[in-house]
């Protein structure tokens, strides 16, 4: 990877509905015709599986110029980085046997070749913009399907190693920053609605993961039945919708009824991430979660959602020891004070 | 409670639980005489001298359930991870996916969505037409002769001229 620190594109300060959407994201799942699925493929069968995908024209001709990244060959870190980026799984990063993945050069697309299913690729995209991420992703799956027989069944769709990813293989998920939900606590009565619709509720890196930031990764259950239109039409018309009206309810009520304790909890977050000099991974992604929600909330006009964005991502552990050039596995006291160093730093050049 | 083997007087390590016509019956085995009887290899076979044990009749679908004729998977090792090891296996499951995809999926149980288009020749086809060949001859030399028909099937249904053929 050339550019370890280089902030990701489609984690900006812009796009519709950022106040709540930090990213939006397209992924499909596909596995080739005649080849068992990745976890029970020989290592012959997916260093095969590589070949075939890698000798597509996605990788050979297209204008967003995928780059191959073969995993075996990057370090700990950079897997690590790659995760954070949300541009592979964790499961992907610690797996061993052939595997890779293709990214594009605004490192808004990728492609996971043995994942769980053969390929999985995914298109990002800042704030809420799931019609253009599903429209880059199905670009990406025309021009792989014209080299590559894909296993599908008239009846089930497309046949995936999960029987429960079955039809159209897609997963449309937004992040979302709910911490209103959160101190309202609403959220258990969000987390049962979302059952009630087939949606998952996990944390912002997705299946296992923990919520941390007040942000949430939300996405549809249902892949079959219905086109990829008419999931994408009732996710994004329908799901997202009522979870920002939810949210920004929230918001608002906690403005009215408890205004100055929320100023003061937006400025002591600001006062402590300018001044610690010890900062946890958690601490440090909490506070900025408050700076993002007194931003959005005008409480605060710097830092901006740009700088908040970007130092959720450098605070975590793979960024950071990159950025800073200590070890992966340096002590977690010494990680912390780094943390802080750096987040002081990124403040105090924006509020100057 | 320490069970004795079924089948001689070593401690038991393998234990098994049936549930057949409401009745439960358990089956204790050594290492030595469970790798004899078959356990540990494809499931759906219970051996002779426990079956008789067990009065006949119609068995669960879990044990009936056969393995992936052409991935191996059984469905016991399917139900222990729920993911599938081949294309193949949703038909040799379907039975069991049926109801298993269609709660997951609120209650649909067909694909309306996107059909890939296969009609392109190219080379990728050909190396997986070379795969399917091979396979098709190692069913054949093993007398795998239902295996041998399935991979028939899917080459005929892999679409598109090879290279060098005419359009």
């Amino acid at each position: 990877m050339n550019d370890p620190i280089e902030p990701t594109s489609w984690l900006g300060d812009s796009g519709d509905d950022c106040d709540v959407v930090l990213s939006s994201r397209v992924r499909l799942a596909r596995n080739l015709a005649g080849v068992p699925f990745v976890g029970q493929a020989s290592d012959p069968d997916r260093n095969e599986v590589v070949g075939i995908v890698r000798r597509s024209p996605v990788f050979a001709d297209h204008p967003d110029g995928l780059s191959w990244l073969e995993m075996e060959t990057l370090s700990d870190q950079e897997r690590t980085m790659l995760v954070e980026r949300h541009l592979i799984s964790h499961q992907f990063a610690d797996a061993r046997f052939p595997r890779g993945v293709g990214l594009s050069a605004d490192k808004r697309l990728s492609v996971m070749v043995n994942e769980e299913d053969h390929i999985r690729m995914q298109s990002l995209a800042p704030g809420l913009a799931l019609r253009d991420a599903f429209q880059r992703v199905a670009e990406i799956r025309d021009e792989l399907e014209s080299t590559v027989d894909f296993a599908f069944s008239p009846r089930w769709g497309f046949l995936t190693a999960c029987p429960t990813n079955v039809g159209c293989g897609i997963r449309f998920s937004v992040m979302l920053h709910l911490p209103g939900l959160k101190m309202t606590e609403e959220l258990g009565r969000v987390r049962q609605a979302a059952k009630d619709l087939h949606l998952a509720v996990r944390g912002c890196h997705g299946e296992g993961s923990e919520s941390s930031g007040d942000l949430f990764q939300i996405s549809n259950q249902i892949t079959l039945g219905d086109s990829e239109e008419e999931l994408l039409d009732k996710f994004r018309d329908d799901v997202v919708p009522l979870l920002l009206k939810y949210e920004r309810a929230s918001r608002k009520l906690i403005l009215n009824e408890k205004r100055t304790m929320l100023e003061d909890k937006v400025h002591r977050a600001l006062a402590t991430l300018r001044s610690a000099r010890i900062l946890g991974l958690n601490e440090g992604t909490r506070l900025l979660s408050m700076l993002r929600l007194g931003n959005s909330l005008k409480i605060i006009e710097k830092p901006g959602l740009k700088t908040i964005h970007r130092l959720l991502l450098q605070v975590q552990p793979g960024h950071l020891s990159s950025m800073m050039g200590i070890g992966l596995d340096e002590s977690e006291e010494d990680a912390r004070v780094v943390r802080a160093s750096l987040v002081r730093q990124a403040l105090e050049d924006v509020l100057q | 409670m320490e069970h004795k083997c079924d089948l001689c007087d070593k401690p038991a390590q393998v234990h098994e639980v049936l549930i057949k016509n409401g009745q439960k019956h358990e089956i204790h085995l050594c290492p030595e005489c469970a790798s004899a009887q078959g356990y540990g290899g494809a499931a759906g076979q219970l051996p002779a001298k426990i079956a008789k044990k067990i009065p006949t009749g119609e068995m669960t679908p879990e044990r009936t359930a056969p393995a992936c004729e052409n991935c191996g998977l059984t469905h016991a090792a399917f139900r222990r991870h729920g993911i599938l090891g081949c294309p193949g296996c949703y038909q040799a499951f379907e039975k069991q996916l049926e109801p298993l995809i269609s709660r997951a999926q609120g209650g649909a149980t067909h694909h309306c969505g996107h059909v890939p288009d296969q009609q392109s020749g190219h080379l990728d086809r050909q190396l997986q037409r070379t795969r399917l060949l091979k396979q098709l001859n190692e069913a054949i030399a093993t007398e795998q002769y239902e295996r041998a028909a399935k991979i028939r099937d899917t080459l005929h249904g892999l679409s598109g001229p090879l290279l060098g053929e005419q359009d």
